[in-house]
C-alpha cells in the first residue's frame, strides 16, 4: 500500500500543508447506457509520451501541466516516461505499461465484449503538479473538450 | 501529487459532462479533493494496477473501478478495492 509516510520527508511536509484543490463538479454526469455499450478513453498521469513527442518538462516550477495524445494503437512498448517524482517507482511500468495504461486489457475487455469500444485517443499528464490552476482552468478542459467531441461515453483515470 | 491530479482531471470531465472513474493510490488526498468516483486500491505508488503482466489482477482492478460508473447512490464517491480480490 502507498502511504504518505513512505514518501521522503520533504515531500511528507510538503503535502501536510499543501491545501488541496477542488473543482466543483456537481451533480455529476450519469452513464446513460450499459458498459458493454459504450466508449471509453483513458487518462494516465505517469507522464508517457511517443518518442516523437517532447518529454514532459521537469524544470517547470509547479509542475508541467500540459498533456499528450497516445493513439489507440500505439506500440506500448516505444512509449517513453518522463515523470519527475522521485516517488513513483517506474520498473513496473517499464515492464509492463498496461500498469499504467490499460490499453490492452480494455483491447480485451471489447473482446469478450464487456465493453464496447476505445477511443482512437487517450490522453497522458505528469501527475506531479503542485501548482494545479492551469490544470484546472486550461489543459483539463481541453482533453475534456477533445473527449466530447469524440463522444467518449467514460473516462477512467490513473494516477502512480 | 498524481493522486490530487487525477481527481481534478476527473473533476473537470464530469462537469463537462463525461463520465469518470479513477484510482487512488492515496485515501486521503483524494478525500480532500474529492472527484466523483473513485477507487482507492492498496499498491504501492506507480503500480494503479497492482502488479505488472498480471493481466487477471488488472482485470479485477478495473472491473471493480468500471463497476462505481453503474452504481446508484450519492456522489462523491469513493471505494476500497478489496483485498480479498488481489489474488
Amino acid at each position: 500500500m502507498a502511504r504518505i509516510e513512505d514518501l521522503t520527508l520533504p515531500h511528507r511536509l510538503f503535502m501536510k500543508a499543501y491545501r488541496y484543490r477542488l473543482v466543483d463538479w456537481r451533480p455529476g454526469a450519469l452513464l446513460s447506457k450499459p458498459i458493454s455499450e459504450s466508449k471509453f478513453a483513458l487518462i494516465t498521469t505517469a507522464a508517457l509520451h511517443l518518442p516523437e513527442q517532447p518529454a514532459f518538462d521537469l524544470d517547470i516550477g509547479g509542475g508541467d501541466c500540459s498533456f499528450r495524445e497516445l493513439p489507440v494503437d500505439v506500440e506500448l512498448k516505444q512509449l517513453k516516461i518522463a515523470h519527475r517524482s522521485s516517488d513513483f517507482d517506474q520498473t513496473g511500468a517499464q515492464e509492463d505499461c498496461n500498469l499504467v495504461f490499460p490499453r490492452d486489457r480494455f483491447r480485451e475487455l471489447i473482446s469478450r465484449g464487456k465493453v464496447a469500444a476505445l477511443n482512437h485517443r487517450h490522453f497522458s499528464f505528469m501527475g506531479s503538479i503542485t501548482e494545479p490552476e492551469r490544470l484546472i482552468s486550461e489543459t483539463a478542459p481541453a482533453v475534456a473538450e477533445l473527449l466530447r467531441q469524440d463522444q467518449v461515453d467514460a473516462v477512467c483515470l490513473l494516477p502512480v | 501529487m498524481c493522486n490530487q491530479s487525477v481527481g481534478l482531471i476527473a473533476s473537470v470531465i464530469e462537469k463537462a459532462g463525461i463520465p469518470t472513474v479513477g484510482l487512488t493510490l492515496l485515501r486521503e488526498v483524494t478525500e480532500k479533493v474529492r472527484p466523483p468516483r473513485t477507487l482507492f486500491v492498496p499498491f504501492p505508488f506507480g503500480y494503479p494496477l497492482g502488479e505488472p503482466n498480471q493481466p487477471d489482477l488488472q482485470h479485477r482492478v478495473i472491473a471493480a473501478s468500471l463497476k462505481l460508473l453503474k452504481t446508484p447512490g450519492t456522489l462523491p464517491r469513493l471505494e476500497e478495492f478489496a483485498v480479498g480480490n488481489r489474488k
